[in-house]
Order: C-alpha cells, then sequence, then structure tokens
C-alpha cells in the first residue's frame, strides 16, 4: 500500500517529524529499520475478549475476513508470549486489577488497542456503578478502535495502525513510547498489586 | 544418483593437506556446527510457514500473503520480534533449571539432526548403532519440558509438564517398538545400512503388512512425541493456557516453538528414513527407464521432500481432530498401540523367517 | 388456576392472593419454607421449576417474587414474600427445595442485601468481596468514590458464611469452609481461553481428577438492571442486544412482548412474522458458532471456520436488513425498527439451501469422529430431575429429557401456529447437547421454510404513543433465547422508565451447574461440560 494512501494519523505523522529532526546513526538505524520491518509485521495477539467485540475478533480470524493475511492469527493464550492486547468488551470493577495484571505479564515491547466504546469511555455502560469509564484509566492505550462491537474491518484498520505505529518507533536509544509509558505507570503506581 | 561424499572428502583432503590433522577437524567440526544452525534455523521457519499456509488452506482462508512474495517473510518477521521481545525474569523459580529448559528441547532436536541421512553420503556421523542413538537423543527433550513445567513455578505448567511426562514415557515405547520391527527387518541399526537395505524397493512396500502396521503405529506415536495435535495436551491451549511453556517469553518461549517444528521435521524424517528409503529414489523394479529418471533427482531433494509429505500428513490430522484426554490418551497406547506392537513384532520376524517378504 | 388458590387457600390460611395473568400468592416469612416444600412435593400441584427469583426495593419493604413452573401440569404461580426490616433484612432459603435457589438467593443477597436463613453459601455473587452497600437497592450510594476502580488484587477467601437457624429460632453466623487448606486449587479464568468469556473457576484437583469447582462471576457485570431503572422504556430495549449477544433479536423480543402486553398493544401480523423469522436466523447463527467454538475447545480448530461460514451468511442477511452485524437493535415496542430488504427472501433461500450440505459435513468431520466420540459420550450426565431443579433449560435441558421449549410450552407470538417439533433427546451427555444443537438448527430451518414465501403485507410497526408510560403492576414475560428460557420482569409505579426491570437469564443456571457435573471427571472434561452447555458470561452477569 503507497504510504500517500496512509497520511491520515496526524499522530503518527507528528512522531514522524520528531524523529527525522534528531537523526540517527547509519548502523543503528538501518538495524532499527530491519527489527521494526519484524515487529511492525509480527503482531501477535492475547487471547482477551470479555463480550460482544471478542465475538468480531473470532470473524475477524475466520474465513472471511482472515486476519492470518497479516500473520495477526497466532492468538497467544499467554501474555508472556503476545504482543498486544485486544481490549474487547467492556472493563468492569472486578475485571479491572485482573486486566491491570495481565497488561503488566505481556512482555515488552507491548501495546493496547481500545477495542468498541465499552473499552474507549464505558460506552453504553458508562451510567453503570460498576464499570470502568475507558481502560486508559488503567493502561495506556496506543489506539482506540470505537464501534459497538466494531467491524472487522474496523479492527483490521486498528491493528493496521498499530503496526504504522511500531514503524515509526526506535528500538536502540530514543524510544518514545516506553517513556511514555514509564510516566503513566509512574501516575498509576502498581505497588499494591500482590506480586 | 551423485554421491554428495564426494565433496566432503574434497574439502577434508584439502583442509588436511596444508595444515595439521587436529586443525582440519575442529574447523570441520564448527563448519558442520554453523551450517547446522543454519539449516535447523530456516527448516524452523519454513515450517512455521508450511504449516501456516496449510492450514489456512484446510479452512479456507488464505494465510500469511502481506509480508514478502506470497507471505514468505512471515516467519523471518517474527523471528527479528521474537528476538527483541523481552526475557520476563520471574520471582520464586528456579532461575538455573528455567533458563536451562529451553536449551535441552533444543539440544535434544539438534542431536537427531547428526544422525539423518540428508543425502547420498551427506551425513555427519554415521556409525552402526545410529538409530539407536536416534532415539535415545530424543528422549532427552522430554526432560526439558519437565524442567520448564516443574521450574516455573504455576500450576497451570505443572500439570502440562506432569501430561508430558506420561505422554512421553508411553509413546516412547511405541516409537522403541516400531522402530525396532523395521531394524529387525533391515537387520541393522546403521542409518545408511537401512537406507542401501531399500536401494530396490522401499520397505513400506517389501515388508508390506507388518511393515504398513508399523508406519501407522509410529506416525501415531510421532504425533504424540512431538506433543501435536490430536496429542497436544501438554500445551492444550483450551485448557492449560500454554501448557508447559506458559511462563516464557522472548526467545525462551521461541526455542520451545522452534523445537515443535523441529521435532515434527525429525520424526517425519525418520519415518522417511525407515519405511520411504530415506534419500532413496523410488525404484520400481523392472521399470528401468522410470528408475534411471528418478535418480536424476538428487537425493537431498527426495529426504526433504519426502519428510515434508509426510509432516503435511501430521499437520493435516491435527487440524481435523479434536485432542484426546489424558486417560483416553494413555489407554488407546497401553490398551491398543502396545499390544498391537508386539503382535506386529512377532509377524515381523515370521516374514522374515519365512522370506514373505518382496 | 382456581382450584390451586383454592388448594393454597386451605392449607395456608395467611396467604393472600392477586390475580393476574400468572397468579401471585402473598405469604409471610415464617410460612414460605413450608410452603415452598408443598408447592413442589404436593402432586396436583407440583411446581418443579423456579424460573427466578426477582429481588425487589418497595421502599417501605424488601422481599422477593418467586417464579415457578410445574413441568407436568404446564402452569405457573408467583410467590411474593417481603421483610420491612431494611437493616437486616432476612427471608428464609428455599435451596433445599430448588437447587438453583442457592445461586439465585447469592444473587439477590448481592444487589438488596437481603440474607437468606440457613442458605450455605451467603456470599456476594456478581460484586467484589470489599463492596459497599447494595447496589439496586433504591437509597444506593452511586457516587463512584464509595466504591472506586481499584487496581488492588480481591482479597480471596477460602470460606463462605451461612445463616442458620437453631432450634429455638436464633439465627446463628457460621463460617463453611469451600476449600480445605490441602486442596489443590488450580485457578481457571477469568482470562482463559475456554471459558468464553470472563467466567472463573477455582478448581480443586486431584491430578487430573476435579474435586470440587467453584464458581466466580461479575468479571463483566455491568449493572443493566439498575440502569435501566433511570431509563425510559424504548430506551431499555437495546441492552437486550448486548447480554446474551447472540439471542438479541430473541430478547428483544421479550421485552417487547412484556412492554406490549402492558400496553395492550396489538402487533401486525407482519411484525410477527419478521420477529420470529429473525429469531430463528439468530438462533441457527447461534448454534453454529456455538459448534465451532466448542469444537475449537476440543481441539479440532477447522471446524470453527467451517460453521461461521454460515454465520456470516446469516449476518448479511441481518446487516442488510438491520443495519448491523451484532447488536442490531431491530425489534421495538409496536414491531420492527424498519422494514425487510427487499434481498431478504432470496437470501433466506439462499441459506436453506446449503444448510443440510453444511449440516452434513458438520456430523461427517465432527460428530462421527472417533475421538469426538470418546470425548463427548457419557461426559457431564445430566439427569432430568437436576435439569429442574438446577433450572438448566433450553437445549441443555431438551439434551437431559425436559422438554421446556418455552415456544411449546407457553407459545408467544406465532410460534402457536408453526409446525415444528421439540427435539428432546434423553441421555444428558455433552453429546446429545452437541447433536441437540445440529438438530434445532434443523427445526429452526424448517420454521423458516414454512414462513418465507407467506410473510404478509402490512405495517411493520404499530401507531405507539409517543411516551410510553406503562400502567402500574408487574408484567412477566419468558420467550425462548438460544440457550434457554429467557424471562423479563417488568414492575411498574406507572411512570415512563420501569420501577424495577428484571432479567432472569439462562445463563447463569447453567454456569451453576458445572460444579455438579463436573465433579469425578477429569481437567479436559471440564472444557468440553463448560462448552457443551454453552453460557455466555455477559448475559451471566447483566
Amino acid at each position: 500500500m503507497p504510504y500517500e494512501a496512509w497520511k491520515d494519523n496526524e499522530y503518527i505523522e507528528q512522531l514522524l517529524a520528531e524523529l527525522r529532526a534528531n537523526g540517527t546513526n547509519v548502523i543503528v538505524g538501518s538495524f532499527d529499520k530491519l527489527i521494526n520491518w519484524g515487529r511492525s509485521n509480527s503482531i501477535w495477539p492475547l487471547t482477551f475478549a470479555t463480550s460482544c467485540c471478542g465475538i468480531e475478533f473470532v470473524s475477524l480470524g475466520a474465513a472471511r475476513y482472515d486476519m492470518a493475511r497479516f500473520g495477526w492469527e497466532v492468538a497467544r493464550a499467554s501474555p508472556r508470549q503476545a504482543d498486544f492486547m485486544m481490549v474487547a468488551g467492556t472493563i468492569v470493577h472486578r475485571m479491572a486489577p485482573v486486566m491491570r495484571r495481565l497488561y503488566d505479564q505481556l512482555a515488552e515491547p507491548k501495546y493496547v488497542i481500545a477495542c468498541g466504546g465499552c473499552a474507549i469511555s464505558g460506552g453504553p455502560f458508562r451510567k453503570s456503578y460498576h464499570v470502568v469509564k475507558g481502560i486508559d484509566e488503567i493502561v495506556p492505550v496506543d489506539v482506540y478502535c470505537p464501534g459497538c462491537p466494531p467491524r472487522p474491518e474496523a479492527m483490521i484498520y486498528s491493528i493496521m495502525q498499530l503496526s504504522r505505529k511500531m514503524k515509526v518507533e526506535r528500538f536502540f536509544g530514543g524510544v518514545n513510547r516506553q517513556e511514555k509509558i514509564k510516566d503513566f505507570l509512574a501516575n498509576h503506581p502498581e505497588e499494591s498489586l500482590g506480586y | 544418483m551423485y554421491d554428495l561424499s564426494v565433496i566432503t572428502k574434497w574439502i577434508h583432503e584439502l583442509l588436511m593437506s596444508f595444515m595439521p590433522g587436529w586443525l582440519a577437524t575442529t574447523i570441520e567440526c564448527v563448519a558442520i556446527g554453523v551450517a547446522l544452525l543454519l539449516v535447523y534455523a530456516l527448516l524452523a521457519l519454513f515450517y512455521i510457514y508450511f504449516e501456516r499456509k496449510v492450514c489456512a488452506a484446510f479452512q479456507c482462508r488464505l494465510g500469511p500473503n502481506r509480508v514478502g512474495p506470497m507471505g514468505l517473510l512471515q516467519s523471518f518477521a517474527d523471528m527479528f520480534k521474537m528476538l527483541i521481545k523481552e526475557l520476563i525474569t520471574l520471582k520464586n523459580i528456579d532461575k538455573f533449571l528455567f533458563a536451562l529448559a529451553p536449551y535441552l528441547v533444543i539440544i535434544a532436536s539438534m542431536l537427531s539432526f547428526a544422525v539423518l541421512p540428508w543425502g547420498k553420503g551427506l551425513q555427519i556421523i554415521d556409525f552402526n548403532i545410529g538409530i539407536f542413538f536416534l532415539i535415545a537423543v530424543s528422549s532427552i527433550g522430554v526432560l526439558g519440558i519437565l524442567l520448564a513445567g516443574w521450574s516455573s513455578n504455576n500450576k497451570f505448567t505443572l500439570i502440562g509438564a506432569l501430561r508430558s511426562g506420561a505422554q512421553m514415557v508411553s509413546y516412547e515405547l511405541s516409537i522403541g517398538l516400531s522402530v525396532l520391527t523395521m531394524v529387525a527387518f533391515a537387520g541393522t541399526m546403521s542409518v545408511t545400512g537401512i537406507v542401501e537395505a531399500q536401494e530396490n524397493l522401499w520397505f513400506i512396500f517389501s515388508g508390506h503388512v507388518p511393515a504398513i502396521i508399523a508406519f501407522v503405529i509410529y506416525l501415531i506415536a510421532g504425533t504424540a512425541e512431538t506433543n501435536r495435535g490430536p496429542f497436544d495436551l501438554p500445551e492444550a491451549e483450551s485448557e492449560l493456557t500454554a501448557g508447559y511453556h506458559t511462563e516464557y517469553s522472548g526467545m525462551h518461549f521461541g526455542f520451545f516453538y522452534l523445537a515443535e517444528y523441529l521435532n515434527l521435521f525429525i520424526v517425519s524424517g525418520v519415518a522417511t528414513l525407515l519405511f520411504f528409503g530415506g534419500w532413496m529414489p523410488l525404484h520400481i523394479p523392472g521399470w528401468e527407464g522410470f528408475n534411471q529418471v528418478m535418480d536424476y533427482i538428487p537425493s537431498i531433494v527426495w529426504f526433504v521432500g519426502k519428510a515434508i509429505a509426510i509432516s503435511f500428513i501430521i499437520i493435516w490430522f491435527k487440524w481435523s481432530f479434536p485432542r484426546l484426554r489424558i486417560d483416553q490418551l494413555l489407554a488407546l497406547e497401553w490398551k491398543y498401540l502396545l499390544p498391537i506392537n508386539l503382535f506386529n513384532l512377532v509377524l515381523m520376524v515370521l516374514v522374515i523367517v519365512y522370506g514373505l517378504h518382496f | 388456576m382456581a382450584n390451586i388458590q383454592e388448594k393454597i387457600a386451605k392449607l395456608f390460611p395467611e396467604a393472600t392472593f392477586e390475580d393476574g395473568e400468572i397468579l401471585l400468592v402473598n405469604i409471610p416469612d415464617a410460612k414460605w419454607h413450608q410452603l415452598a416444600k408443598c408447592l413442589k412435593e404436593d402432586a396436583e400441584l407440583h411446581f418443579d421449576h423456579l424460573v427466578t427469583i426477582v429481588g425487589m426495593d418497595w421502599t417501605d419493604k424488601l422481599g422477593c417474587v418467586y417464579y415457578l413452573n410445574s413441568t407436568k401440569h404446564n402452569t405457573s404461580l408467583s410467590v411474593k414474600v417481603t421483610t420491612d426490616d431494611r437493616e437486616k433484612p432476612m427471608i428464609h432459603s428455599v435451596h433445599d427445595v430448588w437447587k438453583i435457589a442457592t445461586t439465585f438467593e447469592r444473587e439477590v443477597y448481592d444487589f438488596f442485601g437481603i440474607i437468606f436463613i440457613n442458605n450455605p453459601d451467603m456470599r456476594r455473587l456478581f460484586l467484589s468481596i470489599d463492596w459497599k452497600g447494595y447496589p439496586l437497592r433504591k437509597d444506593y450510594d452511586m457516587n463512584p468514590e464509595v466504591n472506586p476502580v481499584s487496581l488492588e488484587n480481591e482479597r480471596q477467601e477460602d470460606t463462605t458464611v451461612s445463616y442458620v437457624e437453631k432450634e429455638d429460632g436464633t439465627i446463628e453466623k457460621k463460617v463453611v469452609e469451600i476449600f480445605a487448606p490441602e486442596d489443590f486449587v488450580v485457578n481457571i479464568g477469568p482470562q482463559h481461553p475456554a471459558t468464553h468469556g470472563v467466567l472463573r473457576f477455582r478448581t480443586a484437583v486431584d491430578g487430573e481428577t476435579i474435586k470440587k469447582i467453584d464458581f466466580y462471576s461479575g468479571y463483566i457485570h455491568r449493572g443493566i438492571e439498575k440502569i435501566c431503572e433511570g431509563l425510559t422504556y424504548p430506551q431499555t430495549l437495546h441492552f437486550m442486544d448486548r447480554m446474551d449477544y447472540f439471542s438479541g433479536q430473541q430478547y428483544h423480543h421479550g421485552l417487547c412482548l412484556a412492554i406490549e402486553k402492558a400496553l395492550g398493544i396489538e402487533v401486525s401480523r407482519r411484525a410477527h412474522v419478521i420477529r420470529v423469522m429473525m429469531d430463528e436466523l439468530s438462533r441457527i447463527a447461534s448454534h453454529c458458532l456455538f459448534l465451532g467454538t466448542f469444537c475449537m475447545d476440543l481441539g479440532a480448530t477447522t471446524m470453527l471456520f467451517y460453521t461461521l461460514r454460515v454465520r456470516e451468511q446469516i449476518l448479511d442477511i441481518m446487516e442488510k436488513t438491520c443495519g448491523a452485524r451484532m447488536t442490531f437493535n431491530y425489534g421495538c415496542i409496536g414491531g420492527v425498527m424498519q422494514d425487510l430488504h427487499p434481498d431478504f427472501v432470496k437470501d433466506v433461500k439462499e441459506l436453506l439451501a446449503v444448510l443440510p450440505k453444511n449440516i452434513k459435513e458438520y456430523n461427517e468431520l465432527f460428530i462421527g469422529n472417533v475421538i469426538a466420540k470418546g470425548r463427548l459420550e457419557k461426559v457431564g450426565v445430566l439427569s432430568r430431575e437436576d435439569a429442574i431443579s438446577y433450572g438448566v433449560t433450553g437445549p441443555s435441558g431438551r439434551a437431559s429429557g425436559w422438554a421446556c421449549d418455552v415456544r411449546k410450552t407457553h407459545p408467544y407470538s406465532i410460534y402457536g401456529e408453526l409446525d415444528f417439533e421439540e427435539v428432546v433427546y434423553t441421555e444428558g451427555d455433552s453429546m446429545a447437547r452437541t447433536k441437540l444443537r445440529i438438530a434445532e438448527i434443523e427445526q429452526s430451518a424448517k420454521i423458516l421454510e414454512q414462513l418465507i414465501d407467506n410473510i404478509p403485507e402490512g405495517e411493520y410497526c404499530v401507531k405507539v404513543p409517543k411516551i410510553v408510560k406503562l400502567p402500574a403492576g408487574h408484567y412477566f414475560q419468558l420467550v425462548e433465547g438460544c440457550r434457554g428460557a429467557f424471562g423479563v420482569y417488568i414492575e411498574s409505579d406507572g411512570g415512563t422508565s420501569p420501577l424495577r426491570l428484571k432479567l432472569a437469564p439462562p445463563c447463569l443456571p447453567l454456569a451453576n451447574v458445572v460444579d455438579h457435573l463436573t465433579q469425578g471427571s477429569k481437567i479436559a472434561d471440564l472444557i468440553t461440560i463448560g462448552g457443551s452447555l454453552d453460557y455466555i458470561v455477559p448475559d451471566i452477569d447483566r
């Protein structure tokens, strides 16, 4: 797909501009390129679904939408082996510590996609006494994928955006994303998680 | 048929001509090691791609097709990613054994590579108890799995490891007996000897009934040995999340992942060796022209091609069959396969004694 | 109904009666347990199926409404038990009469704080152990600071409490052990590939054998019932799609029927036919997905792709008419939202043409497979008595020989005039549950075949007042979802939003029965049994 077709995400363009402004060493830069090529083409999801969006995620794996084309079909049940977490469905108070724990168990570099209205803001259940109003209160979110539930096409698009985001990061030195995660984690401490 | 040992001999003599013997041997060992590692990695990556494509075909899907032409680079991308993934250090585990386990699994499959007959004259070591060595080293793998499960300090991995232990110990018997059946038929334990014995006709044809029974049993037990469906209980995803390697991340998990596919290759390779003539081309007695045409295909292509064809069958039933339960798994081995196998051994002996084979 | 009333009045002079579609008996708490025993055991009454317990807060008093069905006489009855004490409300438990009551009572305790005397397990069901307040009470403090989002791991206890009545009438609090200290407890869930969502089983195992399972739900409890109390009736409808997301059409149907019954609206024939066709289409889609995910749990991944093929075809039909793939929000008060798409008839006929071929393929690939037979047959056998006592309805109940299809027992909409069979198997094992669903796909196809050429002309939605106000009173409606009987209870005070909207999902009893079915079987059987029961977790938790 030509790059021009993608020029619709200001956030990534901004990241890219930041990267270009800093300049980089040739060897490190080409290593980065290779690694980022690998990382952005091999995004393994964690099997994690709480409600309706999870079923659309199943459809995404099925023959019509076939996420295997992009190499995303290796869904790992163990968070240690997955690259990103598609939070598909509502997160409620009781689930919040569990989800945070799953996030902490993911191996770096790790990403989160908030999939569906509930994960983004609480969606139709925002008024409830037991629903988290957006998972970005708990974990840093990389891509938001709206919908109730999002269509599989929308999910494909959101994972492709994640893939692009990986491409403009730097693995060696100035990893602009991981610093943000550190900030986030400092603001949302995990000291009370019992492990 | 071109004898590849000519090349290896030439390299050896070339090295010997200008350096002392010990140095030449060392250099050869290192070169072989590097070549082995390379083949090992490439083969695993190919197998990962192969399985993903094959299962996609069974499931009316396309499979990887975006990364590189026809998705050929997909598993390379996976490997690069895996290499840079974080190795999570866990609290309250046996750190040494935890780190050792994936290497044990990898070493076991690597040692098995040493005796596989890749082509005519292309074999790392060829000694008179090759098959025996193969069976011995391939069973080291279970140790790695047991250690992985035990040292992770996790209940799922422990259950996975115990299942794996029970499974391996049981199915090792079937493998051993079916191999023994074929060794009895060949009359030698040497890998080259077995291959040479199949020059005119592959054992699966010449040994007819007992050989076919042995092949079916070997295929079932071999699948069980590699922890693949329908015998993937140690890593039954829907039951034990990821089984014995639940707690492994990054390249450590990568080793388990690669070893799974390499074991698949080894099992298929041994099946090729025992039943389908190793690197021997397909010869039909009496059809001289046909046999000569077959001889033109290089021996290494024959071996790898046959192994992949058998892997295809194993992949086929992984994606079609549901998983067995642990008690059914053990019942299958102890109540059915083992008695059949013992009977088959007797049958094979009768066939040999009375010369009932072709 | 009159003789039931006479009979109860004779035995229990304290009881008072309210007439309605379903007879309501008011009984003081002291006599309730006795009445319950009598209702269940008396051969003439024989109310052996407890449909649901509706907890209620009437501000001046708290209480429960019990909905009962008789499987023998096909009669229904409701019983109301109240208490004035708001500080420490107590009602006698009926867990020894109907087994499902244990869990239903826990739910009422969780939402209203009503303690059930003698119930062996008085823990919260959905909310965490340290939750403050009882959310469905009218005076519950909704301030998020009272119960903030916590990242702390939930407190875990291996014991539960029980309030036991002694012989002299005093109540004693007792601590009951769930797991012994020496038990090897494996935690399965909430994030686990085989729990079909975020259900959690704490499983005590002895090697590979399961000793006991304690199920925890509430990991997707979204408080739909409470939110609905603040919404108008048309607004409440869209939540029906988000509980059991495969039975969205049926649940919509149920709530619409209840509201229409209250308003006295007669829906046009065309709307009836459209609703029934949509119900049956989603039933086929749901059973297809069941078959796929179930086989995937057992390790036969390829089946999933073959079954999803049919499901995608149905979703296409739905999408054309309803405009969405999953949360359709298609049924509305008075009919349906939009008229059928012009392609509808053609598409459904295409679907009906490919179904038999697909079913044959499923049977060949999976049901006939020797490994599948070994895994499913004689695994998780549920007897008919237990199915009724545990309230296991739907395909799982019918596989145990209990003819519990609401479409046949209490026909609604136009199901009474349709020609279809209620498939009932008697084996009660996982294989029967699986095969029954395939047979139900065939029956649904049969219904569709009858209707597809006979869609009458007419309006798809009748005129409904702009502001929907239900007359004061209570209304109950049962419909057949994809997984069992779905009950809607509405209590109205005459306003625009319900005083209480209770949704009685079929999946809670299904998840509850897992412990009973798995005892003594292997860990792998837990996956088989859980999969074959086919519960949907958001439906349990609401």
